[in-house]
């Protein structure tokens, strides 16, 4: 089976994460941002990085890439498509996951490992975690997670909300100026999915911790979790989704 | 055809957090300024169109503007026409 990571101009996490789906037993391939076509892979990976310079706001440019009219229509189709850090800021600027990433509150540039933990495990993009804190790295600049109120309460209703940086104690860290909580995102939010379930986006790396000899192994949880999807959905022979997601981008063309 | 000079000003939402806005005020008394407050911090985009009337080049930046520019979930923008030249004739009409 094959897994799809997309490679855009200034992405610099690509080679990670092709690295930690090797890792999870698949084969790994390279999407190019200048080509819609996908190649046939099960699944999507939106790397981390600074996708054209970051220019504007992080992501928005991206968006707009071919690749991205091939990463909607296989999404639109119900194909899972994971994006970390630029690859959630991409996804969020392309209206594929709700809320948007806003610059960090301390306006530094943040770079440390943190502690996350899914807030379900039932979810295509935590089914293979253990439901326990993972230490995983973030490096960003805009990561601080920002949603309406109305939204934010949607989104926990509705079990969207998948990751929230929590302290040593595992409790959310909820206060914005919680040192726990990097960035100043909103409810403490380190990942979302969209309503269908099948995209979903974090701040945090994964696929930067997915082998002992990286240190820890504690992302490799997350990139399974895709690869069991990606292969429950093949082997179920690619089902459409039970409602159809409609993104931004679809709603506006 | 006409060309059409835009500014396309981008800033945070009322109620939006502006860290970039909150760092000039930190640093307002270095400069021994205390009368100023509620600095907020956005983006000037500056295009020309080339269009056949103002309201079809206006259509155009307005996209622009939502789609591109701004994030209308963080982010308000407003439209200022800069200068107009018509390509027919040389005249040139300065704005503003």
């Amino acid at each position: 089976m094959k897994v799809g990571v997309v490679t855009f101009p200034d992405s610099n996490s690509d080679v990670d994460a092709l690295n930690a789906l090797a890792v999870a037993g698949v084969d790994p391939v390279t999407l190019w941002h200048e080509s819609p076509d996908l190649q046939g892979v099960s699944a999507v990976i939106l790397p981390g990085g600074f996708a054209y310079g970051d220019y504007i706001r992080a992501g928005v440019i991206a968006r707009f890439s071919p690749v991205m009219r091939g990463v909607s229509t296989f999404a639109a189709g119900g194909g899972h498509v994971l994006g970390i850090c630029n690859g959630f800021q991409i996804l969020a600027e392309a209206g594929m996951v709700p809320g948007a990433l806003l610059r960090n509150r301390s306006l530094r540039f943040a770079c440390r490992i943190v502690a996350i933990k899914p807030e379900r495990t039932d979810s295509p993009f935590t089914r293979a975690a253990t439901g326990q804190p993972i230490r995983i790295p973030i490096a960003h600049g805009e990561g601080c997670y920002y949603a309406d109120e109305a939204t934010l309460d949607e989104l926990e209703r509705d079990g969207q909300v998948l990751f929230r940086y929590v302290r040593d104690d595992g409790t959310p860290a909820l206060d914005p100026d919680d040192p726990a909580n990097p960035n100043g995102s909103l409810r403490a939010i380190a990942g979302v999915c969209n309503s269908a379930g099948n995209v979903a986006g974090l701040m945090p790396h994964p696929e930067r911790m997915s082998e002992a000899i990286l240190g820890s192994d504690d992302g490799l949880q997350l990139i399974r979790s895709l690869v069991e999807s990606a292969r429950e959905w093949e082997a179920a022979g690619r089902p459409a989704l039970a409602a159809p997601a409609v993104t931004r981008v679809e709603a506006e063309r | 055809m006409s060309e059409f000079r835009y500014a396309v000003n981008v800033l945070p939402k009322p109620g939006i957090l502006d860290p970039q806005g909150r760092a000039v005020e930190l640093s307002l008394p270095h400069l021994n300024v205390a009368n100023v407050s509620r600095v907020r911090v956005g983006r000037r985009a500056e295009l020309t169109v080339t269009a056949g009337s103002e309201a079809e080049a206006r259509q155009v930046v307005e996209s622009l503007a939502r789609e591109l520019l701004s994030n209308p979930l963080i982010e308000a923008y407003a439209i200022e026409l800069l200068e107009a030249t018509s390509s027919t004739d040389s005249t040139k009409a300065t704005l503003a």
